[in-house]
């Protein structure tokens, strides 16, 4: 398949902090393709070298076969973004944003046809309404219909469900498949909820400090059959002693700050609990998770999923 | 460019604290209108008061005084020296206001060259500054003609007063108006500037302010180091050049040649010198625009 976005070698420097450092990706066409880090990692910095909003200290960009800085208009005309949050004119309605960067795409679009995009987002009702007026949901629900109005090939979505309530998260995962496996559109899509990119992305790359970390296909770099168990008991330290001691410690076992975490095979989950009530440790909660969150998080900061969250 | 053009200035005339400007000319003029029409007779008595030693003023000579022309000139003398404040307003806040919102990131991933970007934002500002030029032309020149009538143009100065014949009035004023834009556009041109390296409109509206201020009075004080050192370089000094429009020709007996300008090449210099302001501050600005990364 051919490379939509070819990324060599690019560095962001801004003064002396390294923001991006050396990175290379690339994304084929009619993927959707995670870019993974935790806040600070340069994901947004990159997403802004990718949107010309930011000018590489070093590297070079290729989308749909053409360089970046000589091509950008005719790059840019195929492209569709949201960067971070969609900030609008909140002082004009919704139609009169849609028509003013639908205009500054260069194409013109007839009125009918921006209506329906925004009843395509949920917001018909709601067309004329000033966006100073709308929830942050219907905000980026706009911000979407703006990205797509043009019909771009490329779409570029750097955190796309941030101030979402849970349906507005499940709209935009529908959208992107929709996008991605209906139209045929190639999506690159930054976000720090790890679990809504695993059933979206087809490939993913993962960055920490500007650095690459991993790249690959989703089902690749994840065994969908690997599970880490959390269990929280009354004496998590004696617990995790008998733990050791026992049949058990052929697993990987760790003690974290409120939980003890196991790594098994999904199909030995039953008998890994039947054991630990076997040892009398008294439970108070055992939760089996998928482990791309710790995966991640080994892999940037060693941290906890946990830990990250309420750190 | 078009296109882009009209969503820009759509999206200034959208905005009520576009109207703040435009209000705010209509009240001064219309309160100097209606002082003046009530007690006009004690304002030039006042203004006469220098040259009642040297002249005889007669009753009938000073109502013909108070006429729609003079208005005109007292409203752009006391308002030509406000509205850089609302020129910065505006222009202030083009760039420094999109990255304030935040929609600035959004429309340079647009397929616009930042420079094309910069050209119709500054245009828009031009053309504000115009439409708002001529909102104080309308209101000052043609509601005061309407309210005083017309009659011959006195203007005083320091070495004495001119009489211009109301035929010969109007073109100087469409001439001081087209150089009063120029003047303004320097003043947006420097706040467009000061725009691109802000993320929040206040800082460039009051760098700008506080610049006219300075500069302003630099330019009016007496220190004869300054005259030739520093004084023909500000842009503010050449500001007030519009009133060269009035200043007349005399021929040997003192009368006053119509369609005259006293120092034609002093106004074509001054001229010169704003454009060339309003080149460099605009220049420059797409200059940093260009090179700068979007952070906003």
């Amino acid at each position: 398949m051919a490379a939509v976005i070819q990324v060599r070698n690019i560095s962001k420097k801004f003064r002396e902090v390294k923001a991006v450092d050396n990175l290379s990706f690339s994304v084929e066409s009619g993927q959707v393709y995670g870019f993974l880090g935790q806040n600070g990692a340069g994901k947004s910095t990159t997403i802004r070298m990718l949107l010309t909003l930011i000018k590489p200290t070093s590297g070079e960009i290729e989308i749909f076969g053409m360089n970046l800085l000589k091509h950008r208009k005719e790059i840019l005309r195929q492209v569709g973004a949201i960067i971070e949050r969609p900030d609008l004119y909140k002082y004009l309605s919704a139609l009169e944003n849609l028509r003013i960067f639908a205009a500054m795409s260069g194409i013109k679009i007839p009125e009918k046809k921006l209506i329906e995009q925004l009843a395509k987002v949920g917001l018909a009702e709601r067309i004329h309404s000033k966006v100073k007026t709308y929830s942050q949901g219907m905000k980026q629900r706009l911000g979407i219909a703006i990205a797509l109005v043009h019909d771009p090939s490329l779409i570029i979505l750097d955190e796309p469900t941030n101030g979402l309530d849970p349906q507005g998260i499940a709209d935009i995962r529908h959208l992107i498949l929709h996008l991605s496996k209906d139209l045929g559109k190639t999506l690159l899509i930054s976000s720090h909820l790890l679990s809504e990119m695993e059933l979206i992305a087809d490939s993913m790359l993962i960055i920490d400090k500007g650095r690459k970390i991993v790249e690959g296909k989703v089902n690749e770099l994840f065994d969908p059959a690997e599970t880490v168990v959390e269990l929280k008991t009354t004496d998590d330290t004696s617990a995790f002693e008998q733990l050791q001691q026992s049949f058990l410690n052929r697993y990987e076992i760790e003690k974290r700050n409120d939980c003890i975490t196991l790594k098994l095979h999904r199909n030995e989950v039953p008998l890994v609990m039947k054991e630990i009530v076997q040892m009398n440790i008294d439970v108070i909660s055992f939760y089996s998770k998928h482990s791309l969150e710790d995966y991640f998080l080994s892999l940037t900061t060693g941290q906890s999923y946990a830990e990250a969250i309420t750190n | 460019m078009r296109r882009l053009l009209q969503i820009e200035l759509f999206k200034i005339f959208k905005r009520p604290r576009t109207y703040i400007a435009f209000g705010a000319i209509a009240s001064i003029v219309l309160l100097i209108q209606i002082a003046l029409k009530y007690d006009g007779k004690s304002y030039i008595d006042l203004l006469l008061n220098n040259l009642k030693d040297s002249f005889d003023f007669t009753d009938d000579f000073k109502s013909k005084l108070l006429n729609g022309y003079l208005i005109c000139f007292i409203i752009l003398n006391t308002l030509l020296i406000q509205m850089p404040l609302l020129v910065a307003l505006i222009a202030g806040d083009s760039i420094a206001g999109e990255a304030n919102m935040g929609t600035l990131r959004l429309s340079l991933t647009k397929p616009i060259s930042r420079t094309q970007y910069m050209l119709v934002k500054f245009s828009a500002s031009v053309i504000y500054t115009i439409a708002l030029l001529i909102c104080m032309a309308i209101l000052a020149l043609l509601g005061s003609v309407l309210i005083f009538g017309t009659n011959d143009m006195v203007v005083l100065r320091s070495e004495g007063i001119e009489q211009i014949k109301s035929f010969d009035v109007v073109w100087r004023y469409i001439c001081a108006f087209g150089y009063a834009a120029v003047a303004l556009t320097t003043v947006s041109a420097l706040s467009f500037l000061l725009s691109v390296f802000a993320e929040n409109a206040i800082g460039p509206i009051i760098a700008t302010m506080s610049i006219v201020i300075v500069f302003t009075i630099l330019s009016e004080m007496n220190i004869p180091i300054y005259d030739n050192t520093i004084k023909p370089y500000l842009f503010t000094t050449h500001m007030v050049a519009w009133k060269g429009f009035f200043y007349v020709k005399a021929d040997a007996e003192g009368t006053t040649i119509n369609g005259s300008i006293e120092n034609l090449p002093a106004i074509i210099r001054s001229l010169s010198i704003l454009l060339i302001y309003i080149i460099l501050f605009f220049g420059s600005a797409v200059w940093v625009f260009r090179k700068k990364d979007i952070l906003s």
